[in-house]
């Protein structure tokens, strides 16, 4: 075993960990103000019917998201395409939100950073697509209302095929995937309240 | 260096001897070394044995059996109560948060659903924090109980099951302390790997944080898999043989015993757990002779036996006298009180050994968590601790330093389904 360097060296792992969470953080908001318009994964395309005769081309399993007080948060699971062809998730929409968007996590420069995913989800034939933590995932921007531990968010897929897949996502507090917030960090627009994230955070179940 | 469990290997077992295993060649651990690196680049598929060379010197698959074993989560009772008890159970009692309504605590019961539903079968909750950990299950359980403060809120007072309430005062030994006493939900988990129940504690206390705090923890052991035959009564730190007279999982006497039948009618399948903390005063117990210690139970310390019988499921004789005239089981026997009188007062009786000590004194902090399970205890555990409590000769050696009660609701019959759901549901 190597020894470890200093944990705070700008060669360490941990100082590279620390940059990237904020890197994340100005990435989130990034995104958000440069797709404030029309985008080609904007939820305004989606079809706001979840009983599509094809929406079970698609199915979305261990779905779970983030809790938030305001702002936006993130939503995870798996995608898995049930027919015999290449699907693609080209955008999604969700009550709970104003704006989704499916995002990547991307290495830029030996640095994870977090930004639009212009070509969706893809999802091979009879395939499976993990949305995970520091990996893809989708963005719920411009949240309605507080999302608390326990709640049931439904979430929308607009599919390449023109149909759309409905599911629902249940809220869990986690300290993790903290792309939209970060202690230190101030932006507009940005939630200011910590989630799951300090045990000491606001009680209201 | 020595290793007495090393040198305490039976003979003729099949594991290397005791020389072998003090001193393993260094050819032995550089394989090892080998095989754990190879897993760590190779991971799952080195379940597969001929994938590689490394692969031969991983356990075979019946050596990580006690970890591998699963409890079925779902059906009509929760688990964990008609299970072969696991070695390590974690009793964690939280207090609902001011906030918590009807609608907030099913919101929490969907969540500590799912992780346990996830857990049990050895995959992680969603978002876990720690998803590795969740790998061995080792037969964990989480069963959650309800105590009467729950029936406090919006409508369901009418649904309390009536002896899920404060218990009567028994005198005698109580020594009840807060710290160890009440709570208004029960996490009950338990596994036979300490590590999987500390992750499922972990991630069932991440999910219940916004909506309650944790009034007590207490954790308790039995022995490890393998340590005793199948069936084999364990011993609590009294040295005594404990939980003797008991209805067996999987018979109808076990349901008759435990599962309430429907007073009220959301409880059917469920049961009622009282969980007392039994401190034993060791110190004194140990200056006792040994005859005495077993006229005080009326059982043999080294089988079990009654004093009536020769072998530990000998049916006690309580009617037999000695050439004095003398019961043979005295009066005020452990087993004579504890003896149901009547088929209502039966139960479940549970115990688990906890270790807290050495006080600085170096005296012992030790006991059981005595954990029983009834229909309704109005007609089990509380007459017969009445009884217990006024003239049990054991009560010179224990003091009872904790005391809950909790409705332990039926189980989730499948997915989408939470525990206390015909609770809070309609």
């Amino acid at each position: 075993m190597t020894t470890n360097p200093p944990a705070f060296s700008p060669r360490s792992r941990v100082f590279t960990r620390f940059v990237v969470v904020v890197a994340l953080a100005l990435a989130a908001c990034g995104s958000r103000s440069d797709s404030g318009g029309a985008s080609a994964t904007s939820a305004t395309t989606a079809p706001t019917s979840a009983s599509s005769p094809a929406a079970s081309q698609v199915t979305v399993s261990d779905a779970w998201v983030k809790t938030t007080q305001s702002g936006m948060t993130a939503a995870f699971g798996t995608l898995t395409n049930l027919t015999h062809h290449k699907v693609s998730v080209t955008g999604a929409s969700a009550p709970a939100s104003g704006m989704v968007e499916l995002h990547e996590v991307v290495t830029v420069n030996g640095v994870p950073q977090m930004r639009l995913k212009q070509s969706g989800f893809v999802i091979a034939a009879h395939g499976t697509h993990t949305l995970a933590p520091g990996g893809d995932h989708i963005m719920l921007m411009n949240i309605t209302q507080p999302i608390t531990a326990g709640d049931t968010v439904t979430i929308t897929l607009l599919l390449s095929d023109g149909t759309s897949a409905s599911f629902d996502a249940v809220a869990k507090d986690f300290s993790g995937a903290n792309e939209t917030y970060h202690p230190g960090t101030s932006m507009p627009g940005m939630t200011s309240s910590p989630t799951g994230s300090t045990a000491g955070g606001t009680m209201t179940p | 260096m020595t290793d007495p469990q090393l040198r305490l290997a039976p003979p003729g077992s099949a594991l290397p001897g005791p020389a072998a295993r003090r001193h393993p060649t260094r050819r032995a651990l550089i394989a090892g070394g080998l095989a754990i690196t190879g897993g760590a680049a190779l991971g799952p598929r080195l379940t597969r044995p001929a994938d590689t060379p490394a692969a031969a010197a991983l356990p075979a698959q019946a050596d990580v059996a006690v970890g591998a074993a699963r409890l079925p989560f779902y059906g009509p009772h929760q688990c964990g109560v008609e299970t072969d008890p696991q070695a390590h159970a974690t009793f964690l009692a939280l207090d609902l948060a001011p906030g918590t309504d009807r609608a907030a605590l099913t919101r929490m019961m969907r969540l500590v659903t799912d992780d346990a539903a996830r857990l049990t079968q050895g995959h992680p909750a969603l978002a876990d924090i720690a998803p590795h950990l969740a790998a061995t299950p080792a037969r964990l359980s989480v069963t959650v109980g309800f105590g009467p403060a729950v029936f406090d809120r919006d409508g369901l007072a009418a649904r309390r099951p009536p002896s899920v309430a404060a218990l009567p005062a028994f005198g005698g030994p109580d020594r009840l302390q807060d710290r160890w006493s009440g709570g208004d939900v029960l996490l009950h988990v338990a596994a036979d790997d300490p590590a999987t129940v500390s992750h499922a504690v972990r991630m069932l206390t991440t999910d219940t944080r916004r909506f309650a705090t944790i009034r007590w923890v207490q954790r308790g052991f039995r022995p490890a898999a393998g340590t005793l035959p199948a069936g084999q009564t364990m011993r609590n730190l009294m040295d005594q043989i404990d939980g003797t007279v008991n209805p067996r999982p999987g018979s109808p006497d076990f349901a008759d015993v435990v599962w309430a039948r429907g007073n009220p009618g959301w409880f059917a399948g469920g049961t009622v757990l009282v969980l007392r903390r039994i401190r034993m005063i060791l110190e004194a117990w140990d200056a006792f002779d040994p005859g005495g210690k077993e006229l005080v139970m009326g059982r043999r310390l080294g089988n079990g036996a009654p004093l009536t019988g020769h072998t530990e499921h000998d049916a006690p004789d309580l009617n037999a006298v000695d050439t004095l005239g003398l019961p043979v089981i005295d009066q005020n026997a452990h087993i004579r009180l504890a003896h149901a009188t009547t088929p209502a007062e039966r139960m479940l009786r549970r115990g688990y050994n906890y270790d807290d000590g050495p006080l600085p004194d170096a005296t012992a902090d030790s006991g059981l968590l005595f954990a029983a399970y009834q229909g309704d205890a109005d007609t089990a555990f509380v007459p017969v601790q009445r009884r217990l409590a006024a003239a049990d000769n054991l009560n010179r050696w224990i003091t009872h330093i904790g005391s809950a009660v909790f409705a332990i609701p039926p189980g989730a019959p499948g997915p989408g389904h939470y525990l206390g759901e015909s609770l809070l549901s309609s």
